[in-house]
């Protein structure tokens, strides 16, 4: 027992809690100071993991349910720099909740202490506690502006199919527990490895796919994308942003401990259905958002195919496309931050989520416009921003396992199938920046001082990911060396 | 910074610089823009100046190397490798001074200059980067970094009702064409065995090592039409014609002058030598697609109305020359199709901006609105009168040279698809340009160009440079070809090692230049 490692997600906790005592002690004019505080405090916390931990030796707390390796480490920090970005935008938006300020900034924090959980889950249970205290903290987050209906009509949904994943989830579990009769990733993986009769079993095939029903919703990979676009546009822009990165990275992390911890002797009886989930996600998160005219909500499907990409360094089951992911996710928090906090300023201002409302940004707030600009050229993919390198070894990692088998040069032309149309809609969130027509609202947008810091973190993260790869790759490749991967 | 990095930086970090001018000082943020171009186009030239016959290993010379990223157990090698020979010496040279001609013409701009500029300059940049990149990773971020910024000029900067329908045919099929290639790279990486992107490791690792056949067959068609795509190789051409028509001046310039060849380099650099054998088999095809270009697009060009859509084709069919070059696998000819790589690059800036000119004076570019304009326009219509002259081959433009070498150089392997290349070059494209100068510059006086006014000094600064320049290398084409000879050769010692039989004979480049200074003295 070494209770001392979960010492970042106690610190966590105990801030979502001084968030809520001191909500009594603060007049509701001075609730933006509570928002700042989290910020401070995530700040903190986030600094002192990089003095408390190195991530250099794997350790284990609470009967080896909970590890702390270079992988925990990466996704906590990844979390906490999340967590940080999304905390700055809710405190400029909490002026449009009409009550419930700090519960907003509090339930933020015990999602991200939720996420840093499950980046250190090394056992079913936890995995699953550890899902569960994201998901019902989302819950609430989604459907926050409780007078609006979208916000409303989010959180049912959300509500709705993510009590159903997670029956999924608990079922699967019941399943694994019931053939391999443990729930400890490494004990399970040892029966595995010693016990060819257990790699056969039918009913452990079914646990491990219906446990991949539960993560694949976290994701938003296809086929459990469905609530993905309505939620992404009903929610509070600050919980769409930390959905789309938080959410989906904590999908990320447990399906790499699952595939690399727990069952690495079974993960490539999986490969062809990651291949084909992948090319899935690519494909749908494309074409749907093609027509979109709604901001959010294209970024929702844009986030769908996002997860696609990300699936295709699961479908190749090896570091490089590990390591891939990792990098790809890093460069994906900076973007998508930045552009939800854009769209965060400007549906403020305009009131509409409509892509129009863009229209004449270049001129209102050229910061804003660079900004986005710069987001969406990432997310397209193109260099020298961070999305480039991301989906270059992503794509690298996918062509040199084409040597090996075929059908993986096919799974990388329905990526640049993908990566086409991306081009489409993305362009198009540029071309209504720089040259609508018919803006006629054409007042200075003001940003305030910490969002402009927050978008001078983003723009910096985008750029140097992309220019200067060589030390966060070398972290993501450190991050997945605990995983037992070929 | 070295001299051959300083030619590529400097237009990227003034980029930076135009971003942190405030909007309202245009004039600061043209002057930036035009003395960054400069100062790369003088560094260039002293480059050239510089770069002697000596040979080196390798090849290359102004070597410039740094680790970038390093990840062992990744078996991830990116390095920062940048280097001249004689191919992409001559390419280099002309992109500085095509881009300097852009940013020259570019006072058509009115609105949103900062943004303008800065993409001018990123494009710039990104040319250059790509043609002295000896790393393909570099080569291929290059590319992509001058790709984007094409786009966003097209859509925001365009001329004509479909220009949106042009910005997105263009960039999906650009971004296709690139990804394409982007795969094949990849696997070049992957197959080689050498797991690096650099050049030079590359060649020495195939050298002791040629790739797989199956890996060639993979491979090459990859890059022949990932690449091919990017250079509008017939069929892939349609996004070219209509693009160059949407684009502004400076874009169309710098695009059909000198980023398209960013393709056929790399057909040139990497698929020829390494892939001898994926080659042979797709060369001949190659050959006829050719033909594509040449007779198909001229003849598309003869039908055109308005001038942009007409010099859009003729530098598609321009482009068959340079295939029909490569495909042929003999000195001279690829000698020459590096000649014509160049001379087209000054040739297409030159079209594209006096058309761009005529465009901002009169406001169309109808062929048929206009009539009897060399009396108004005389310098600007002299200059359209050379350059037409130029695009059909006459003697004493850089272009008759290259495209003489490369009919020479592609008969023995090619004797059919040459003859109708030479007929469909100089009957086709003489009808067209030709009928272009009589309908615009001849004929009756139109009353409503009257007061049609010439180019200010100023203004013909671009046009003269590039004038003189298709002018110097059409009467002193051994300033070129002699760079260009020993590094092709060694491209070809690697290409025809399969196939001993198309081996060059040595002096068959200087004879072909001989001959055709020969032919540039004598009246056809």
């Amino acid at each position: 027992m070494n209770a001392s490692l979960i010492v970042l997600e106690l610190a966590v906790v105990v801030l979502g809690l001084v968030v809520l005592v001191q909500d009594w002690f603060t007049p509701a004019k001075d609730r933006r100071t509570l928002g700042y505080g989290a910020v401070l405090g995530v700040a903190v916390v986030l600094l002192y993991s990089f003095f408390a931990f190195d991530g250099t030796e794997t350790l284990y707390a609470f009967g080896n349910a909970y590890v702390l390796d270079g992988l925990a480490l990466w996704f906590k920090r990844f979390f906490l720099l999340a967590a940080l970005l999304v905390l700055i935008m809710a405190t400029e938006f909490s002026d449009s909740f009409e009550s419930g300020q700090s519960e907003f900034f509090a339930l933020t924090l015990f999602a991200l202490a939720g996420m840093m959980f499950a980046a250190s889950a090394n056992d079913f249970m936890l995995l699953f506690v550890s899902l569960e205290l994201i998901t019902v903290t989302f819950y609430v987050l989604v459907s926050f502006l409780r007078r609006r209906v979208e916000s409303l009509e989010a959180g049912v949904k959300y509500l709705i199919l993510g009590a159903l994943s997670s029956g999924f989830l608990v079922y699967g579990i019941a399943l694994i527990f019931g053939s391999a009769g443990t729930m400890n990733f490494n004990e399970l993986a040892d029966k595995l490895a010693n016990n060819a009769g257990l790699a056969h079993k039918q009913l452990l095939m079914a646990g491990v796919l219906l446990v991949l029903v539960g993560l694949g919703f976290k994701m938003a990979a296809v086929p459990f994308q469905i609530w993905a676009p309505d939620v992404y546009q009903g929610s509070p822009t600050p919980t769409t942003a930390f959905l789309s990165v938080g959410s989906k990275a904590a999908g990320v992390v447990l399906l790499m401990r699952l595939l690399g911890t727990a069952i690495p002797d079974l993960a490539f009886n999986l490969e062809k259905l990651l291949m084909a989930m992948a090319a899935g996600t690519i494909l749908y998160g494309s074409l749907c958002a093609i027509p979109q005219r709604n901001l959010k909500r294209l970024l929702g499907y844009s986030s769908i195919a996002s997860a696609g990409y990300l699936l295709l360094g699961f479908a190749v089951m090896n570091r490089a496309g590990s390591s891939a992911i990792l990098y790809y996710l890093a460069g994906y928090l900076f973007t998508v931050l930045a552009a939800f906090t854009v769209i965060a300023v400007v549906v403020k201002e305009a009131g509409a989520e409509d892509i129009s409302a863009l229209g004449g940004l270049a001129q209102r707030s050229p910061l804003l416009a660079t900004t986005l600009t710069l987001a969406m050229v990432s997310l397209a993919g193109i260099p020298p921003l961070a999305g480039f390198f991301g989906k270059f070894l992503l794509l690298k990692a996918v062509i040199a396992e084409g040597v090996r088998w075929h059908a993986y040069y096919w799974l990388f032309a329905v990526a640049v199938v993908g990566v086409l149309i991306s081009l489409y809609y993305y362009f198009n969130v540029v071309k209504a920046i720089y040259w609508s027509k018919g803006a006629t609202d054409m007042t200075p947008i003001p940003v305030s001082v910490p969002t402009r810091l927050a978008l001078a973190v983003c723009i910096a993260g985008m750029l140097w990911l992309g220019i200067n790869p060589d030390g966060a790759l070398e972290l993501a490749v450190e991050a997945v060396k605990s995983l037992k991967l070929a | 910074m070295s001299l051959l990095s300083a030619i590529f930086l400097l237009p990227l970090l003034a980029a930076l610089l135009v971003l942190c001018i405030p909007r309202n000082y245009k004039f600061v943020i043209r002057l930036v823009a035009l003395g960054a171009t400069l100062a790369s186009m003088v560094l260039a030239l002293t480059l050239f100046a510089k770069f002697n016959a000596a040979p080196v290993e390798n090849g290359f010379k102004f070597v410039e190397k740094h680790a970038w990223v390093s990840v062992s157990t990744l078996k991830l090698d990116i390095g920062w490798h940048l280097g001249v020979d004689g191919i992409n010496l001559g390419l280099i040279v002309m992109g500085a001074i095509v881009a300097f001609a852009a940013a020259c013409v570019s006072r058509e701009i009115k609105r949103l200059e900062k943004e303008y500029y800065t993409l001018l300059l990123v494009m710039t940049g990104g040319i250059l980067g790509a043609f002295a990149s000896l790393n393909l990773f570099f080569f291929y971020f290059f590319h992509e970094l001058a790709l984007v910024p094409t786009f966003i000029m097209i859509g925001v900067w365009g001329h004509g009702e479909n220009r949106n329908y042009a910005t997105f045919k263009i960039t999906i099929y650009l971004s296709l064409g690139a990804l394409i290639a982007l795969a094949g790279l990849i696997a070049l990486y992957i197959q080689s065995g050498a797991n690096t992107f650099d050049i030079v490791e590359l060649t020495k690792a195939v050298k002791a090592r040629p790739l797989p056949l199956a890996a060639q067959s993979l491979i090459f068609p990859l890059l022949l039409f990932g690449f091919g795509i990017l250079v509008s190789l017939w069929p892939f051409h349609t996004w070219a014609p209509l693009g160059y028509g949407a684009a502004p001046t400076a874009t169309a310039m710098l695009h059909a002058g000198v980023l398209k060849k960013f393709g056929l380099y790399g057909l040139l650099r990497v698929g020829i030598p390494l892939m001898p054998d994926g080659a042979s088999a797709w060369l001949e095809i190659l050959a006829f697609l050719c033909l594509g270009n040449i007779v198909y697009c001229g003849l598309v060009a003869m039908r055109q109305k308005d001038l942009n859509l007409l010099i859009g084709n003729s530098s598609v069919a321009h482009m068959g020359f340079i295939f029909l070059g490569i495909a042929s696998l003999s000195l001279v000819g690829v000698t020459g199709a590096v000649v014509v790589m160049v001379a087209h690059g000054f040739l297409a800036a030159l079209t594209f901006g006096l058309s761009g000119a005529l465009r901002e004076k009169t406001g169309t570019l109808e062929m048929e609105k206009f009539g009897g304009l060399l009396r108004q326009i005389p310098f600007l219509g002299a200059a359209l009168v050379m350059a037409m002259l130029a695009g059909c081959g006459l003697p004493g433009f850089a272009n008759f040279v290259g495209e003489a070498m490369v009919l020479f150089g592609s008969w023995r392997a090619f004797p059919l698809v040459t003859t109708l290349a030479a007929w469909g070059a100089l009957i086709i494209g003489a009808v067209y340009m030709l009928r272009a100068v009589r309908n615009i510059l001849h004929g009756p006086e139109k009353s409503e160009w009257a007061a049609l006014k010439d180019a200010s000094a100023w203004a013909k600064v671009p046009f003269v440079l590039l004038l003189a320049a298709l002018l110097l290398l059409g009467v002193w084409p051994r300033l070129l070809t002699d760079k260009i000879q020993p590094s092709v050769a060694a491209i070809l010692t690697m290409a025809n090692a399969k196939t001993a039989d198309k081996a060059p004979r040595p002096g068959d480049v200087k004879k072909a230049v001989d001959e055709a200074k020969q032919r540039a003295v004598q009246p056809r």
